[in-house]
């Protein structure tokens, strides 16, 4: 081979590996997205996840130049609840709608019982729709936090505290508060596979969600 | 002549040695007449799926196919079009011609390049046979969603997520092999602002596939995992999200159109110059608009997604950056019409497919700039206005160039021209049969039809109809344009010379037609 070949033989071959070396990076890329995505929903409140620890219980003097307004505020919040595929529990609101003022403390309730004969756990996940709701939809205490062992036939009827921020942006009348309460134990997880979760898929309208 | 002569002993029975040559190949022309044949017979399997849905929809009501079924044909039509049709079509032409274009003897990785053409076959014969499967094709649109895909997909599902990363893996490999040739074996002279922008405009689509296809293969990656073996990637109850499945695929998703459709832009900078008889008009300002609108691909998947819930400011982001790409693509459209300006334009088979490109291809941008509108979007998402404006860029778009150029340079891979008259047949009757199928399609979908589903309301029934006579219509032409291009291989309309089209510029013409197996062993001098 003359020097000529030898070099582009080489070039060929460093371009080569360059490229490869790029697809594998991409490839990579697509699973760094997954803590990306995570991190720039916390920040934005993206995709209607609350946060998962309790909120403070004070609201200090409201911080918009909507104040006044603001105090005098009400919205309506929407309760929705939805169990796994698979899962024998009965689960659901007690109250489908309340209308609260912004920055004052409210309780609701959900009911939930245990169909199966044996101990069975559960856990709930939140959603707010809509999504950049989420921020502002402050839970005091929720069932959501912990996990929930129901015996065999056991009922229980499980607290939400929580207020809406006096900051909660003008054009939001209506919040939607959505539980998806998944299984846990393993024998659940044997019959239901992965958990489904529609709340968040589906495309809501911000004034008008009917209620089961 | 066989490419590997000595490695087949001549004592085999000529049937053996003859399909041994074509699986063994590393010639770039039988490569890219394999791809080229492969990406025909896709189509016409992804057109036949069509042909079953539009069936179902020229009543309303539920004659011949059950709900699951319908979203099976459509979910396959999809993804054999996009991946099996529109991509091999033209990787199988960027295998033919980017050598001869830029004055290489073949491809740079000649046997990388018969391991990527082979994979497809494998991947499709995957894909496929998942009809036959207990539980059904795949049946939530070539979209993949999640939880769709993941917690509610059919048991097949697995044989497509193996198919999409074979596919994958083919379109890499081309792709590696386009840039690495396109960087290392010009002609001496061929500076890159010398390429014709065929080849400009495949070195950026090949760009993109290096840049999303491995995030493809991520996102089904994780859907494999979340199947299989209790990751929770898109599914909420582990901490996931199903709406960070569209993110990644739209990630994918976007790029993806523009990698169907800037090979079909380098085609009409070559067609139409040599039927208008002028230069290209612009053409610095040609490779510019094409680097531009991959770079805008990146990051305008958003729009697809703007009733997932996005805040108004990734709203806004979205859609300025989305008529952003309405600017270069605009430059585009400009120059080919300028470059027709007061040319001496003569409208042969693939001077008309280019135009009917120009014009129907626009349509299909305007669509766009309208589902680019956050508030119009949400009026539009999800009807058969998106299908409209998807086919329109696609069929006229991508389709017409693809069919243009073999029309263009059929003459010079086998020698003959094709017949004239039947070319132009061809051409209206597409033109008529397309805008037939899919010019309804926006009313149906502006009054509120929605896609993916097998039935729809009585006020559409007309449309339908007359979609689907439409469809059946441009079904039909597909054998019209196989029956010619069979008829110009075996001799049609007599002898083409060298140069083909009196005006055509570039090395390819150079070269005798048939254009011989082997070319350019001496690179040729370009000044």
């Amino acid at each position: 081979m003359t020097d000529r070949q030898t070099d582009r033989q080489a070039r060929l071959r460093r371009h080569t590996t360059l490229l490869a070396v790029a697809a594998v990076g991409m490839f990579g890329f697509a699973f760094a997205l997954v803590p990306l995505y995570n991190i720039f929903c916390e920040i934005t409140g993206l995709n209607g996840k609350t946060s998962g620890e309790a909120a403070p219980m004070a609201v200090s003097a409201p911080a918009s130049q909507t104040a006044q307004d603001a105090v005098e505020r009400e919205v309506t919040i929407q309760f929705l609840s939805q169990v796994s595929r698979g899962m024998p529990w009965e689960f659901r609101p007690t109250e489908s709608r309340m209308r609260v003022r912004l920055g004052e403390v409210a309780e609701t309730q959900y009911y939930a019982r245990n169909f199966a004969n044996k101990l069975f756990t559960g856990q709930a996940v939140p959603s707010v729709t809509p999504g950049y709701a989420a921020r502002y939809l402050h839970k005091v205490e929720c069932f959501c936090f912990t996990q929930q062992h129901l015996e065999a036939s056991e009922e229980i009827d499980m607290p939400v505290y929580f207020y809406v921020g006096e900051d909660l942006p003008s054009d939001i009348g209506t919040l939607t508060l959505s539980y998806t309460m998944y299984p846990v134990s393993s024998a659940a997880r044997e019959t239901s596979g992965a958990a489904e979760q529609t709340t968040e898929t589906m495309p809501m309208d911000h004034s008008e969600h009917s209620v089961p | 002549m066989i490419a590997h002569a000595d490695t087949i002993p001549p004592a085999r029975h000529p049937l053996i040695a003859w399909i041994l040559r074509w699986i063994l190949t590393t010639n770039h022309k039988e490569i890219g007449t394999l791809y080229l044949c492969f990406s025909f017979l896709m189509f016409i399997a992804g057109g036949a799926m069509a042909m079953v849905f539009r069936l179902e929809l020229a009543q309303p009501g539920l004659q011949y196919l059950g709900a699951d079924f319908y979203n099976q044909m459509v979910t396959l039509h999809g993804l054999i079009m996009v991946f099996g049709a529109v991509m091999p079509a033209f990787v199988g032409l960027a295998n033919w011609m980017i050598p001869l274009m830029i004055g290489a003897p073949d491809m740079a990785l000649p046997r990388l390049n018969n391991f990527s053409f082979w994979i497809l076959p494998f991947a499709f014969f995957m894909l496929l046979s998942s009809l036959f499967m207990q539980g059904g094709a795949p049946n939530f649109g070539w979209t993949l969603y999640a939880p769709l895909s993941t917690t509610y997909g059919p048991p097949s599902t697995d044989y497509l997520i193996f198919g999409v990363h074979l596919m994958g893996i083919s379109s890499i490999l081309g792709a590696i092999n386009i840039i690495v040739t396109i960087f290392n074996l010009r002609a001496p002279g061929m500076t890159l602002m010398k390429m014709p922008l065929f080849v400009w405009t495949w070195l950026i689509t090949a760009f993109l596939l290096i840049m999303v296809m491995p995030v493809l293969a991520g996102a089904v990656t994780m859907m494999l995992t979340d199947r299989h073996f209790g990751t929770s990637f898109f599914s909420a109850a582990g901490g996931g999200d199903p709406v960070m499945f569209q993110h990644v695929f739209w990630f994918f998703g976007h790029p993806e159109v523009y990698i169907m459709i800037l090979p079909g832009f380098g085609i009409a900078s070559q067609i139409i110059p040599t039927f208008a008889r002028k230069k290209l008009f612009g053409y610095n300002s040609m490779v510019y608009a094409t680097a531009s609108i991959a770079f805008l691909s990146f990051i305008v998947w958003g729009h697809h997604m703007f009733t997932t819930g996005m805040p108004l400011v990734a709203e806004l982001f979205f859609m300025y950056m989305t008529m952003l790409i309405a600017v270069p693509t605009g430059v585009k459209v400009f120059n080919w019409v300028a470059t027709m300006w007061r040319g001496a334009m003569t409208f042969e088979t693939p001077m008309l497919f280019a135009v009917g490109f120009v014009v129907m291809f626009t349509i299909g941008g305007f669509s766009g700039l309208m589902l680019a509108i956050v508030p119009a979007d949400f009026q539009y998402h999800d009807t058969f206005f998106v299908v409209a404006h998807l086919h329109y860029v696609l069929y006229p778009g991508a389709i017409f160039a693809m069919m243009g150029a073999i029309y263009y340079w059929l003459p010079k891979w086998c020698g003959n021209m094709y017949n004239e008259r039947l070319g132009k047949i061809h051409f209206w009757t597409a033109v008529f049969g397309l805008n037939l199928t899919f010019f309804p399609m926006h009313f149906a979908g502006l009054g509120g039809m929605p896609r993916r589903i097998v039935d729809y309301a009585l006020p559409f029934a007309d449309l339908n109809l007359v979609s689907s006579i439409g469809a059946g219509i441009l079904g039909l032409t597909q054998f019209l344009f196989l029956y010619i291009v069979v008829d110009a291989v075996r001799g049609g309309s007599g002898k083409a010379t060298g140069q083909v089209w009196d005006s055509a510029e570039g090395l390819e013409w150079t070269l005798p037609s048939p254009a011989p197996l082997h070319t350019f062993h001496k690179p040729p001098q370009v000044d």
